[in-house]
């Protein structure tokens, strides 16, 4: 995941989402890979888009609007996501996750003053038995509490 | 956009039936105990609207296909578990259906409690009063009370917890405290588009996707979070895709997309049926009205060339009728130095039949002459050319048809045996492969571009000719397979070369030719047609099509199933128009393509009543229904109908006139909606011709550019105060009804009928009806057409006569009219119009969706927001090697004329190519064009002409010194008291 300076040209996006047009239904693969590539999907993008599959821009801008989990700015370095579902709150998440953005001093979806961790609320991530969990990057953590919370954070130079 | 009616609703019940019909089996089932019997395929809910029983629901519409979403129109059916959604759910055989019990009723009670927790308590004041779905529905399901203490919500700018707008501004009069809350975007100059009022039904988005085809909307976010969205989040409705048809407004069930106009006059109070007088697609509208003010038009469902749709132009470019440049009182001047006299009809009458009868006894009898309007009714067109044969006494009429769809009159006349197109606009749906040829109808013809966009998006195949990637050719969900970006000019040897793939490669439709066609004709034709010289191997270079797309694209027309061709004026104004329509018109007989639905050869006419104008005997050499002048049998009939004796010499096309002008021997001209001086090319020898003439009298609503060199002005009625019919491109024959007064006292035709009195004539018409009774006394193709044909059937094609009582959907489907058809052989010659050193690039003309030919009504409408001055594409390409950049003035000359404009870059338009359109007459783009035209109809070459673009500061000379003789002209002196 690199962070681009200056604001992705066409000629970028283009090279990107080329190899996917003989996909079927290569819109979500498109915007998977310039979040791979970029962090974020850069409002550029959506023309481009909309050009190459021969889609209105308002239909893309429909669907990465749909996905909370496209972004539309660049996140933190790292991202936390913290279980909300119902299984994780009855086992605390609610306490834990206030008690986590207290600590870090940000609200949801925000990212740390050092860019180390963004922190987004996810919806079940299929760990119920063991809640509640979060998931740092794309690794998923269980049986959370406050000090696990430490030390993730830690990990990730929150 | 379509529905299916079965069976026929009583005319003017334009019911929601909720979903679109079908055409399936016949299924039988009861529905709150009434039997009823739908095609297979068909809705609950629409089943039920068949019996009268109208289910609630805010998601559907019979205009597009059930989405689910709104749960109001549950019900039971017996045997099935659950409450279904009766607008998803297909009738089925013996279903036994129930649409009011007490459990669906606190359903939707309670669906409808949610859906109003959201939505602001504003009734009263809100612009849909009266006119709102959500309302209606609230009151049909008995919603009584609202249970939820307020909280979240879209509605509320304050978030005070008021439960109105009204009561929030109280509370708290300035605060936008509420996040969620997004101001109204009023943007469009038509409508407003207020996301506080909106309940996220959808059917807006699908309105512009499955109706319109724009794909404009969409529904940003999702949850509670959802709303409709313009475009993309930085957009608002002007800055996006919108192309302000209005199919999402009509489709809103709330005040959340409402016209302007309506918010601003209040609802509508009745509503009067009549035709769109913008293009030949001839749409039927419900002009809305509230006593003699006229609120809004909206497109009317059963209107059978349209079918509930429309376009800017028709839904909201009406202003114009109101505009303050209306000329309302006659204006008379003795030479056209002087300013503009107004004077009372009468003297103005005696004014110009003196001057008229003048002439004709100092210049003789063909010294005078009249061109009739495309945009009149066909009423009046037929009054102006009798004016020409009855008063006049010789046959010096022609129409503006001349400069557009003349070579369609004569090509398809040669071939067909009759001058209009094949089909009805319903066949399109029939259609597999489509052939758009020199055609732009996403512009042009933008509700047959819907229609058609839907076709293409079920799957049918598109093939376009054109010099420019138009938006057809690739627009969301549309894409054409072929595109041939033809060289303007080379039309005929692109058709002739697609004809000589579809005989060398065996592909003709033997059987077709040989029962249908003059078959040596035909063996003439394929020993020309399949001559090397005609491959498109070397047709290449001169065509700049590549071959194998060519024979390609041929194949698909050959073998895609139902091939229909669809053109327009870049096929016909050319020096070789009517080869074109010809060689077109041998394409469709190869292929056995005529006589059925969902092919056929079809002209898109320009004009609201192009087609009309033409069948009333407008033309110098055809008394109405295109029968010779020279006939002694034709003659006879209009002699006995009209006690005169007609000359029975053909008369001046309208070049001829002004050629005729400038040797001096025409002097006088009765020019009933027409602005010859900008439309039509070479204008400098338009003007010359004009200024020789001693009486040009110009009866319009404006003082247009013509009447710059008018002696006399007769102010004219736009199409919203008169009565008479408009003919489409279908030939369908349109009601036109007055819904207001002739704000300048008369329609055209008692203006026609008072200046022809002036003369002598001696006329007693007291309605339309009556002038088309004498049509169709005269006309065999219009023998049984009435005004009275007309209020019982909506409409009818011609011919409508005892042969065909019910009027003609799909001509030739037996035969062709003539006999036999008849194929010609279209030898390609290379116009005169030739690039070279001098003026290295090609220009082709054309128009936008916004505005319309010659602008004298859309520029006097909110539609220049979108096009407010012409622009010339040019290609990247040229534009560097000239050192001109994006929005530069630029000077475009050619061999006739100069003038500028702003160019600007764009690779629509292939190097060596550039484009404009001639809306304006600040541009006067026609100053470029030359008199070339086609060798048989003298159609003026308007999509070719050589010219050289180089950086400019500002206006030509020619531009400044007409401005100013324009300005001078236009004085008006009020009248003496």
């Amino acid at each position: 995941m690199t962070l681009s300076s200056p604001a992705p040209t066409e000629g970028e996006i283009r090279a990107i989402v080329a190899p996917l047009t003989s996909l079927e239904g290569p819109l979500l693969p498109m915007l998977h890979a310039l979040q791979d590539e970029y962090g974020f999907v850069p409002e550029p993008a959506v023309p481009v888009l909309a050009e190459v599959l021969n889609l209105g821009r308002a239909e893309v801008h429909g669907v990465i609007s749909f996905y909370h989990d496209f972004r539309k700015s660049p996140a933190g370095k790292h991202i936390l996501k913290i279980c909300r579902a119902e299984a994780c709150q009855s086992m605390g998440g609610n306490a834990l996750a206030e008690a986590t953005l207290a600590k870090l001093g940000i609200g949801w979806h925000d990212t740390t003053r050092n860019g180390a961790v963004t922190v987004e609320p996810v919806y079940c991530l299929g760990m119920c038995a063991c809640a509640p969990a979060a998931m740092l990057d794309d690794r998923v953590v269980a049986r959370l509490d406050e000090a696990r919370m430490d030390k993730l954070l830690n990990e990730a130079g929150a | 956009m379509k529905d299916f009616i079965i069976p026929q609703f009583a005319p003017g019940d334009d019911r929601d039936m909720g979903t679109p019909a079908r055409t399936g089996a016949p299924v039988t089932l009861t529905i709150d105990g009434f039997g009823v019997t739908v095609p297979e395929g068909t809705s609950v809910l629409r089943a039920a609207a068949q019996v009268g029983i109208m289910v609630p629901k805010l998601c559907a519409s019979d205009n597009m296909e059930a989405f689910g979403s709104c749960r109001l129109c549950v019900v039971e059916i017996e045997g099935r578990r659950g409450t279904p959604a009766s607008c998803t759910t297909p009738v089925a055989e013996g279903m036994v259906v129930h649409t009011q019990s007490g459990k669906i009723k606190k359903i939707r009670r309670g669906v409808m409690e949610l859906y109003i927790s959201d939505h602001p308590l504003d009734c009263l004041t809100c612009a849909a009063n009266g006119d709102c779905e959500l309302q209606d529905t609230a009151g049909q399901v008995g919603l009584r009370d609202v249970r939820y203490t307020p909280g979240q919500n879209h509605f509320d700018p304050t978030d005070t917890g008021a439960r109105s707008q009204a009561e929030a501004r109280l509370r708290m009069p300035v605060a936008e405290a509420n996040p969620r809350y997004t101001p109204k975007d009023e943007s469009n100059p038509y409508f407003t588009f207020d996301p506080s009022k909106c309940i996220v039904c959808s059917r807006c988005v699908r309105a512009c996707e499955e109706v319109q085809g724009t794909f404009a909307l969409t529904i940003e976010g999702r949850g509670f979070e959802s709303k409709v969205s313009a475009g993309t989040a930085t957009d608002d409705f002007l800055t996006s895709d919108c192309v302000s048809c209005g199919a999402c407004i009509q489709a809103c069930p709330t005040a959340t997309l409402q016209e302007k106009s309506v918010i601003e006059m209040g609802t509508p109070e009745r509503s009067i049926l009549t035709t769109c007088a913008y293009c030949g697609v001839g749409c039927t509208f419900k002009a809305e009205m509230n006593g003699d003010e006229l609120v809004r038009m909206v497109p009317y469902k059963h209107g059978k060339a349209n079918r509930g749709h429309s376009c800017i132009k028709g839904r909201f470019a009406y202003g114009y009728a109101q505009h303050k440049d209306r000329i309302l009182k006659p204006m008379i001047r003795d030479t056209i130095e002087e300013p503009w006299r107004e004077v009372e009809w009468d003297e103005a009458l005696a004014f110009a039949a003196d001057r008229m009868l003048g002439l004709q006894r100092k210049y003789g009898r063909r010294s005078v002459g009249v061109i009739t309007s495309s945009r009149c009714t066909n009423e009046e067109t037929y009054l102006v050319q009798k004016m020409a044969r009855a008063v006049f006494m010789n046959n010096n009429t022609d129409t503006c048809a001349r400069v557009c769809h003349s070579p369609t009159g004569y090509g398809l006349g040669k071939t067909f045996g009759t001058s209009a197109g094949t089909q009805d606009f319903d066949s399109v749906e029939k259609s597999d492969v489509v052939m758009i040829i020199g055609a732009n109808p996403t512009d042009g013809h933008p509700v047959f571009a819907s229609r058609l966009k839907k076709r293409l998006r079920e799957g049918a195949r598109l093939i376009v000719v054109d010099p420019r990637r138009t938006d057809i050719v690739r627009s969301p969900h549309v894409e054409a397979a072929y595109h041939l970006p033809l060289r303007p000019g080379t039309n005929v040897a692109v058709v002739t070369a697609m004809a000589h793939v579809i005989v060398t490669e065996g592909l003709v439709n033997e059987a077709f030719i040989r029962e249908r066609c003059d078959w040596d004709e035909f063996q003439y034709y394929v020993d020309f047609v399949s001559q090397d010289r005609h491959s498109p191997e070397a047709m290449e270079a001169l065509t700049g099509v590549p071959a194998a797309d060519l024979r390609a694209a041929a194949r698909l027309y050959a073998t895609g199933g139902n091939g229909a061709i669809y053109y327009g004026l870049g096929v016909t104004e050319h020096s070789q128009g009517s080869t074109t329509v010809m060689g077109i018109a041998n394409l469709a007989m190869l292929t056995g393509n005529v006589g059925r639905e969902g092919v056929g050869v079809n002209p898109l006419r320009g004009q609201n009543n192009v087609q009309g104008s033409c069948d009333m005997g407008s033309f110098p050499h055809e008394l109405p229904g295109y029968r010779h002048v020279k006939l002694p049998d034709v003659r006879e009939i209009f002699e006995k109908a009209w006690g005169v004796e007609i000359d029975p010499e053909p008369g001046l096309r309208i070049p001829n006139m002004l050629d005729a002008a400038v040797d001096g021997t025409f002097k006088g001209l009765y020019c009933q909606g027409e602005d010859i001086l900008q439309s039509d090319p070479d204008t400098h020898h338009v003007a010359a011709g004009l200024k020789a003439m001693e009486c040009v009298i110009v009866h319009d609503l404006f003082l247009n550019e013509t009447a710059n060199y008018a002696h006399v002005f007769l102010p004219g009625s736009s199409f919203l105060e008169k009565e008479g019919t408009f003919t489409n491109a279908e030939r369908r024959i349109n009601r036109v009804r007055r819904v207001i007064h002739p704000l300048n006292g008369y329609e055209d035709w008692e203006v026609t009928q008072l200046l022809a009195n002036a003369m002598g004539a001696n006329w007693h018409y007291t309605h339309a009806s009556q002038i088309m009774d004498e049509i169709a006394a005269t006309t065999p193709s219009f023998a049984n057409v009435s005004f009275d044909l007309l209020e019982e059937k909506g409409s009818v094609q011609w011919p409508c006569n005892d042969d065909a009582p019910e009027g003609t959907p799909t001509m030739h489907v037996d035969h062709f009219v003539s006999g036999k058809g008849h194929f010609i052989v279209t030898e390609y010659l290379a116009t005169d119009e030739k690039s070279g050193p001098r003026f290295p690039l090609l220009l082709t003309t054309g128009r936008i969706l916004s505005q319309y030919n010659v602008g004298a009504q859309t520029r006097r409408t909110a539609n220049v927001v979108w096009h407010p001055e012409d622009v010339l594409e040019i290609h990247p390409h040229d534009a560097e090697l000239r050192g001109v950049n994006e929005g530069d003035w630029v000077r475009l000359a050619s061999r006739a004329g100069e003038t500028t404009l702003r160019a600007t870059l764009t690779d629509k338009v292939a190097p060596g190519v550039v484009y404009t359109t001639f809306h304006h007459p600040a541009t006067q783009a026609n100053v470029v064009t030359t008199d070339f035209s086609d060798w048989a109809t003298n159609c003026p070459e308007y999509k070719v002409t050589a010219v050289q673009v180089s950086p400019s500061n500002g206006p030509s000379d020619w531009q400044e010194s007409y401005n100013e003789q324009a300005e001078r002209s236009r004085r008006i002196l009020p009248a003496a008291e």
